[in-house]
C-alpha cells in the first residue's frame, strides 16, 4: 500500500483538477487526528455516497465521538468519491484513503459502512474495489481489515451477505465496543481470521452471514436457512440500547457547503403509530425518549462546539414526544438571540403542531411540512394513518393564514388495494388545500406535494404485499401530475424506475447478490442519484445471475412463505405482521399502541432490559390479560 | 456599541480547498464558537456583517489574508484575537487584530494588487524558465480567454522574477483591482505550466494608502 505521504502527494496532482476538492480533503473543526501507532485499532467509518451527504450522517457522528474518546481506538472517515474524483484516483492508483490520516483503507484494522438505504450497495462494492481490499468477504485473508456494515438495510442484510463480514442488526451504540473487544482479544491471540469470525458471531445483534446457508425450493422460495457453525446462533435479534446514551456534541464541521449544515439531536427514538407501511416504525420499538434536559444541554455544547446556524430536532413523529412544548419553550427562550433556524420535521396535522412551530421561529421562512399519506378514508385505515381530510384542511388553512405561504404534503401511493379512486382523491385534496390557501391569502399561496410509492419492506405487515407494477405506477404519477398542473402548485415524485430497484434489493435474498455484483461489473454506481440512469444495466444483470426481478418485486407473497430474512429479528413477532396485514386487508385500524399494548412482540423479546427499567421508561403499557389470544409463532 | 475589527490571516494547507463563500461560512462559525457578538444586517434576513477584501482562488494558501468584521461591543482587540484562535479551525492562524474606522471604505475597494510565490511541482530548469518569463514580460500584449471573455493579460502582470532557488520558484505582483485582477494560474498557463502543477500562495495583498 502507499504511504499516507505518497497518497498526499499522488492527491496534490489531481484535486484541483476535480469538482469540489474540499470533499477529499478533511481538516474539518473537530476532526480527530492522532497517531496511528498511539492506538491499537484502527477503525474507518464509511458512508457509502459522496462527502456532501456522508458527513452529516447522525450514526457515524455517534461513533465518530465515541470510538475518539477511547484512548486505545482511532476512528477515521472515507466516503465515496465523486465520478470524476473516481476516474482521477484509479489514473494516479490512488486508493480509498482516510480523510484524518490519509492512510489507505486498506492499513485499517475495521471498515464500518453504513448502509441505511439499498441504494448505497454498488457504491459499497465499488468503494472495496477502489481500497484495493477483495470484494468478496472468502476472498479476504489474515492481514485484510474486517468489514461490517449496519443500518436500516441490515434487517435484510442477505443481498450483500457475500461482501460483508458481519452486520450489525439494530442499534450500534454499545455493540461496537463489543466488536472492538473482539478484534483486539483476536489481534493478540494471533489466530487466524475465521476466529475472528468466531468471536463476532457470539456477540448478540452481530450477524455473519457466512455461517448460514440459505437453501431453496424449486420455485426460488426459501426452503430454510441453515445454521451451519456452531457459534452461530439460529435467530439475530436486533440490539437496542435500554436508554438513550448522551448524544454526540462535537460535530464535524465541513470547510465546504454539505446538505445538512446543522447540529442534529435525537429527541425520541421509535414510533408507536403503527403506520403499515413503515419500516422505521417496527424495527425502532420500543419507543425511547431523551429528557428535554439532556436534549438543550447537548444543543448548547453543540453550539459552542461547533458554531452551526441550525438545529434539527429528529424523531419518527415529534408531537408524540411527550414534553414537546416544554422542549420547544426552552429552546426559543434559551436560544433566541441566537439566529438559529430549528427544525421540526414530522409533526401531526393539527393546530398544535402550528403553535410549536410558531414559537421555533421568529419569521415563516420555508414551507410548513404535513404528511398525510392518504388521502381517501379507506386507504387511511389500510395503511392505519387516520387523518379526517376535514382535519388537514383545516391545519392547512391555519398554517396559511398564520403567516407560511407554502404547505407541503407528502403522499404515498402504490400501497396495497389502492384503486385510481383513491389516487384520484390525493388530487381532489390537494386541490381543496389550495382553495383554502386561496381564500386567506389570495395568489400567494404555494401548494408542493410530494409523492412517494410503496416499497414494500421487510418486517413490516406490507412484507407480503406486490410493488405496483411499472405500468400502474406510472399511470398513477399522471393523474397527480396532469390534474396538479396548476400556477402555485409544485408536484415532485419518485421516478418508477428507482422505486422497483428498491424493490428488488429490499426484499431479496442471497442470490441477489450475484444481481448486485454484475451490476456494479457493468459500472452501476450511485444509484441514489436520481441522474445516474443505471436501469438497464440492473436488467441486464439480473438476466446475466439467472433471476427474474419480478419474483422480487411484483409477487404477492402467501403469508407461510419463509422469507430470506426470517432469521433476522426486529423483536416484533412475524406472526403480529400477520395479524396486521390482515387487519389492513379488512380496512380496520389499529390505535397507537402507546394506549393499550397489542403484543407485537417486543416486550417479551427485551423483558429482561425492560424489567431492569423504570415503569415509565418506554412506552409499551403493561399487557392487559387479553380477550382474544394471539395466535402463535408460525415459523 | 459597534466596532470594526480589521483580521490579518494566514489560510494554510488545510483549507486550500475551501472556496472563498465557504470562507465566509468558516468565518461566521469561528466568530460563534468564539463567543464574540457579530453585528447582524438589518432586513428581513439579517446576516453578519463580515468583509473580505481580496477572494483567494480555490487550491491557493495565502499569508496575507485580511477581513474586516463588525462587533457589537467594544472589545479589546487581544481579547478578540485569542477568543478566535482558539475558536479557529486547522488552517486558520490568526496573525493580527487591529480596531478600525468604522467609517473606512470597503476592503473590496482598496485593494490595489497582490503578490504571489509559486512552487512548480515538475520544475523546468532555471534557464528554460527564466526563458519563458522574459519572454512574457517583453510581449507587449498577452490576448487570453477566461470564462468566454476576452481580454489582456500583460498590464495585469506588474512584477515576474524567479528565484533562483533548489527548485526553482516564481514570485508575481498581479493587479487586483475591481474589474481588473490578474490570476496566477493564467500566468502559469501562459508560461506553458499546467495550473495542477503548482503550489501557489499569496504573500501580501497591496492597499490604496489612505
Amino acid at each position: 500500500m502507499l504511504t499516507p505521504q505518497e497518497i498526499q502527494d499522488r492527491l496534490e496532482r489531481i484535486l484541483l483538477t476535480v469538482e469540489k476538492p474540499g470533499r477529499y480533503h478533511g481538516g474539518e473543526f473537530n476532526q480527530v487526528r492522532k497517531p496511528w501507532d498511539s492506538v491499537s485499532t484502527h477503525v474507518a467509518l464509511i458512508f457509502p455516497d459522496i462527502y456532501d451527504i456522508g458527513l452529516p450522517n447522525l450514526g457515524l457522528a455517534i461513533f465518530y465521538e465515541s470510538l475518539n474518546q477511547r484512548p486505545d481506538v482511532l476512528a477515521e472517515r472515507a466516503y465515496a468519491p465523486w465520478l470524476d474524483m473516481e476516474a482521477a484516483m484509479r489514473q494516479a492508483d490512488i486508493p480509498l484513503y482516510a480523510l484524518e490520516s490519509r492512510r489507505a483503507l486498506a492499513d485499517f484494522d475495521i471498515l464500518a459502512f453504513t448502509l441505511p438505504y439499498e441504494t448505497l450497495f454498488t457504491n459499497t462494492l465499488n468503494l472495496l474495489d477502489l481500497a484495493q481490499i477483495p470484494l468478496r468477504s472468502a476472498e479476504r485473508g489474515d492481514n485484510h481489515p474486517l468489514v461490517i456494515a449496519g443500518g436500516h438495510t441490515a434487517y435484510n442484510p442477505e443481498p450483500m451477505a457475500p461482501f460483508i463480514d458481519a452486520f450489525v442488526v439494530g442499534e450500534g451504540e454499545e455493540v461496537i465496543h463489543e466488536i472492538v473487544a473482539a478484534h483486539q482479544a483476536w489481534k493478540t491471540s494471533n489466530a487466524p481470521r475465521p476466529a475472528l469470525l468466531e468471536r463476532l458471531a457470539q456477540i448478540s445483534g452481530v450477524y455473519v452471514p457466512s455461517f448460514y446457508e440459505p437453501e431453496y425450493h424449486p420455485d426460488g422460495t426459501i426452503a430454510q436457512v441453515r445454521c451451519i457453525h456452531p457459534s452461530a446462533p439460529p435467530t439475530i435479534l436486533k440490539r437496542i440500547v435500554p436508554t438513550l446514551p448522551p448524544p454526540p456534541t462535537r460535530f464535524l464541521v465541513p470547510n465546504i457547503d454539505v446538505v445538512h449544515n446543522r447540529i442534529a439531536v435525537e429527541i425520541m427514538r421509535g414510533c408507536t403509530r403503527g403506520c403499515r407501511f413503515c419500516h422505521a416504525g417496527v424495527i425502532n420499538r420500543p419507543v425511547r425518549e431523551r429528557p428535554v434536559a439532556e436534549v438543550v444541554d447537548a444543543i448548547q455544547q453543540a453550539l459552542t462546539s461547533t458554531g452551526f446556524e441550525e438545529v434539527a430536532l429528529l424523531s419518527l413523529s415529534s408531537s408524540d414526544y411527550r414534553p414537546i412544548l416544554e422542549l420547544v419553550e426552552t429552546m426559543s427562550e434559551r436560544f433566541a438571540q441566537r439566529h438559529l433556524t430549528i427544525s421540526l420535521p414530522s409533526l401531526r396535522i393539527d393546530s398544535f403542531s402550528i403553535d410549536l412551530m410558531e414559537k421555533l421561529r421568529g419569521s415563516r421562512q420555508g414551507g410548513f411540512t404535513l404528511a398525510p399519506e392518504a388521502a381517501s378514508d379507506r386507504m387511511r385505515r389500510i395503511i392505519n394513518k387516520p387523518i379526517a381530510s376535514q382535519q388537514l384542511l383545516d391545519t392547512a388553512r391555519a398554517i396559511y393564514s398564520r403567516g407560511w405561504t407554502t404547505v407541503k404534503l407528502y403522499f404515498m401511493i402504490g400501497q396495497p388495494g389502492e384503486t385510481m379512486e383513491d389516487v384520484q382523491a390525493i388530487v381532489d385534496l390537494c386541490k381543496a388545500v389550495l382553495r383554502e390557501g386561496r381564500s386567506v391569502i389570495g395568489r400567494r399561496a404555494n401548494l408542493n406535494i410530494g409523492l412517494g410509492t410503496l416499497v414494500p419492506k421487510p418486517h413490516t405487515p406490507f412484507q407480503w404485499a406486490a410493488t405496483n407494477s411499472f405500468d400502474l405506477i406510472r399511470s398513477k404519477l399522471r393523474i397527480v401530475r396532469d390534474e396538479l398542473r396548476t400556477a402555485g402548485v409544485k408536484v415532485t415524485w419518485t421516478d418508477p424506475h428507482d422505486t422497483l430497484l428498491e424493490s428488488w434489493l429490499s426484499r431479496g435474498d442471497r442470490r441477489m447478490a450475484e444481481v448486485v455484483y454484475a451490476a456494479w461489473k457493468r459500472g452501476v454506481k450511485f444509484d441514489a442519484w436520481q441522474d445516474q440512469h443505471n436501469f438497464e444495466s440492473w436488467q441486464a444483470a439480473f438476466e446475466e445471475a439467472g433471476l427474474d426481478p419480478d419474483f422480487y418485486s411484483h409477487r404477492e407473497r402467501p403469508l407461510d412463505e419463509i422469507f430470506p430474512w426470517d432469521h433476522i429479528s426486529p423483536g416484533v413477532r412475524k406472526s403480529y405482521l400477520i395479524q396486521e396485514f390482515k387487519m389492513s386487508q379488512e380496512e380496520c385500524l389499529r390505535p397507537d399502541c402507546r394506549e393499550q399494548c397489542y403484543a407485537c412482540g417486543i416486550l417479551p423479546a427485551f423483558n429482561e432490559m425492560r424489567r431492569s427499567l423504570g415503569e415509565d421508561e418506554w412506552f409499551c403499557p403493561i399487557p392487559a390479560p387479553r380477550s382474544t389470544p394471539v395466535p402463535e409463532e408460525t415459523a | 456599541m459597534t466596532i470594526r475589527c480589521r483580521i490579518l490571516y494566514t489560510k494554510g494547507p488545510d483549507l486550500r480547498y475551501t472556496a472563498n463563500l465557504d470562507v465566509h461560512r468558516i468565518w461566521e462559525r469561528t466568530f460563534r464558537r468564539a463567543q464574540l457578538p457579530l453585528a447582524y444586517s438589518q432586513g428581513f434576513h439579517p446576516q453578519p456583517r463580515l468583509n473580505q477584501a481580496c477572494p483567494l482562488p480555490l487550491g491557493m494558501t495565502s499569508q496575507a489574508e485580511v477581513l474586516d468584521a463588525w462587533l457589537e461591543e467594544d472589545l479589546p482587540p487581544a481579547q478578540v484575537q485569542s477568543a478566535l484562535q482558539k475558536a479557529a479551525p486547522p488552517g486558520l492562524l490568526i496573525q493580527q487584530v487591529e480596531i478600525v474606522d468604522l467609517s473606512l471604505p470597503s476592503l473590496q475597494t482598496q485593494v490595489r494588487s497582490a503578490e504571489y510565490t509559486l512552487w512548480l511541482l515538475d520544475p523546468p530548469s532555471l534557464e528554460a524558465l527564466r526563458a519563458a518569463v522574459d519572454d512574457l514580460l517583453a510581449a507587449s500584449e498577452l490576448m487570453r480567454v477566461r470564462r468566454e471573455k476576452q481580454y489582456n493579460l500583460r498590464p495585469l502582470v506588474e512584477s515576474l522574477t524567479v528565484a533562483s532557488s533548489q527548485p526553482p520558484t516564481l514570485h508575481m505582483q498581479l493587479s487586483a483591482r475591481e474589474g481588473a485582477t490578474g490570476r496566477p494560474e493564467e500566468v502559469l498557463d501562459a508560461l506553458g505550466i499546467p495550473a495542477n502543477a503548482a503550489r501557489v500562495e499569496r504573500t501580501a495583498l497591496h492597499f490604496q494608502s489612505s
